[in-house]
Formats: structure tokens, sequence, C-alpha cells
């Protein structure tokens, strides 16, 4: 499977799941090196990225040792329960129901939480491990990302790199802009990344069990187009079947 | 230990969010799965299956959260 479709949707997916918790981590650490300082946020992050990279070092070989089938198969089922998350909240955000993800509302509680804690002895101690919490947390999912959509049919390469093009993306916006990405239209790209990680998940579930899908990696676009067709409908119903009552709840 | 018990929590909530949509996912593709290995349904069908199985689960998820949000 080295098609162009299935490169282009491993980079695509891996690099906008990515990108979605890059943003995230950058909030929060951009928060420690502004409140406290950059040295205790950079230490944090960079112990964090170290644990990351120390993890994919140590299972990443083993997942070589698991038969193809049975890898589609977990995998599938593991995107099949992370996409259908990822999509339902973004289709309960987009009807009004959960609150949207609010990088500007993240930053100040996070600055408040630095600032009450200032004239702690542990102050620096404390901002690094809120910087180390928040890129390890992110960055477990990034590697759980770049493992599904890449691992079960042999592109972890492409979708490392579609991982590392949104992280060095996000650090050169946040670099030039210095404040939370707030304008990033974090449940659009949930949206999608939803679709895609469900669409990958129902096409290697499928294949784990067995079934040659009609038109082979081509098939992959046909389940994205069901999929997001079915999601924008039910978008659309529960607006009218619903209607927003308030602003909806912050999760 | 801290640390250990948040990551396997935000590891466990990477695929739970609804616990319903998660269980009624994982027991569809378990029916599936065993349809295709013990009643010979074609595997070709299951993947159809799982596909419409997995939207019907998401309407009624998305469905019930908005139901209760607007009580």
């Amino acid at each position: 499977m080295h098609g162009l479709t299935p490169i282009l949707s491993t980079v695509t997916a891996s690099f906008l799941a990515s990108f979605v918790e890059v943003v995230e981590a950058f909030t929060i650490v951009l928060a420690v090196g502004v409140t406290r300082s950059w040295r205790p946020a950079l230490t944090g992050a960079a112990l964090a990225l170290a644990v990351l990279a120390a993890l994919v070092l140590i299972f990443g070989p083993l997942l070589a040792l698991v038969p193809i089938t049975v890898l589609q198969f977990v995998v599938g089922v593991l995107l099949i329960l992370f996409g259908m998350r990822w999509l339902r909240k973004a289709i309960l955000r987009s009807v009004g129901v959960i609150a949207l993800h609010d990088e500007e509302q993240a930053f100040s509680k996070e600055t408040a939480a630095l600032q009450r804690q200032a004239n702690d002895r542990r102050a620096d101690y404390l901002a690094a491990l809120a910087s180390f919490k928040a890129v390890l947390l992110e960055g477990v999912e990034v590697v759980f990302i770049v493992i599904a959509v890449g691992a079960a049919h042999g592109q972890t390469l492409y979708a490392s790199l579609g991982a590392l093009a949104a992280f060095i993306l996000v650090m050169l916006i946040g670099l030039a802009v210095h404040k939370p990405l707030a304008r990033v239209p974090e449940n659009s790209l949930k949206f999608v990344v939803g679709l895609m990680l469900t669409s990958f998940g129902v096409f290697w579930t499928g294949e784990g069990i067995g079934a040659e899908w009609p038109g082979a990696d081509l098939a992959l676009l046909g389940i994205f187009a069901i999929i997001a067709v079915a999601s924008f409908a039910i978008v659309r119903w529960l607006r009218s079947a619903y209607p927003a009552t308030a602003e909806g709840v912050a999760r | 230990m801290n640390m250990v018990r948040l990551v396997v929590k935000e590891l466990v909530g990477m695929f739970v969010d609804d616990g319903n949509l998660a269980l009624l996912a994982l027991i569809l593709i378990a029916v599936i799965a065993a349809a295709v290995k013990l009643i010979a349904l074609p595997p070709l069908a299951g993947g159809c299956l799982l596909l419409v199985g997995c939207l019907a689960i998401l309407v009624e998820s998305a469905r019930r959260a908005a139901r209760g949000a607007r009580r």
C-alpha cells in the first residue's frame, strides 16, 4: 500500500491531528514562559519530549513483531474509538452542546494558576512540571496518532513527517505572534481529523477481518465521504431537533 | 505515582469519552468479527456493517448528549 492516496491521507491526518495537540501544549508552555520564565518552561518541555522519545524507542520496535493483520485490527479498533470520540465532540461543539475550546481561556487559567504559585519556594519546579505535563500528555496523543495512522501499513515515516511539520509550523507561528494561537479553527480541524481517523479505523478493522475493499486504497476516500456526509447530516438534524439554548458546557 | 496515574487516565481518556459509545463500538466490532469467523459472513459485508454500525452509534450518542443538554 504505497499509492499516493494512503500517503497523502496518512500525512494529512497526522499533520492536522498533531497540529491541534501541539497548539494546546504550546499554550501551556507559553503561559509558563511568559508568567514565570522560559527556563522552567523549556526544561519541562524538553524533558517531556525526551520521555516521549524514549517511549517510542522502547515500544516502536515491538510493533514489528506483531503480525500485520493483528496490527491492522488492533490499530483499527483503537482508531475507531479515538476518531469517533473526536468526531462526537466536534459534532456536539458544532451544535452548541459543548463549548468551543478556547486557547485564550486556557492561557488565562494557566497564567492565573502560576501567579498563585509565584511566592512558593518550588515555583520554578511547579512551572516546569506544568510545562512537562502539558507536553507529555498532548505528546502521548501525537505519538499514538503517528503510530496508529502509520504503523498498520508501514507508513510511520510519513506520519512522523506530518507530525514534525505540524510541530515546526506551530513553533514558527508561535514565535512570530508570541501569544496563544486562539484563531486556529480548532473545532473544524477536530471535525476533519475525527472524520479521517474514523475512516482509517473502519478501513483497517475491515482489512483486519479480511475485507478486500472495492478500489483497494481508494475505498478510504469513499468511507471518508460517507462518514463526512453522515456527520454533517447529524449536525443539521441536531440543530433543528435540539435548538441551542445556551453557550454550551465547557469540556 | 501521580504522573503515572495521570498518563494512564489520559490514555484511557483518549479512547473513552462517552462510555456507551466506546462499549457499543467494541460490541459491534466483536459481533462482526465473530460473525466473519464463525458463521462465514463475507468480510466485505462485515466491513460495510461496521461502517453503518459506527454511524448508528455516533448518531445515538450525539442525540443522547444533545437531548441531555437541552433538558
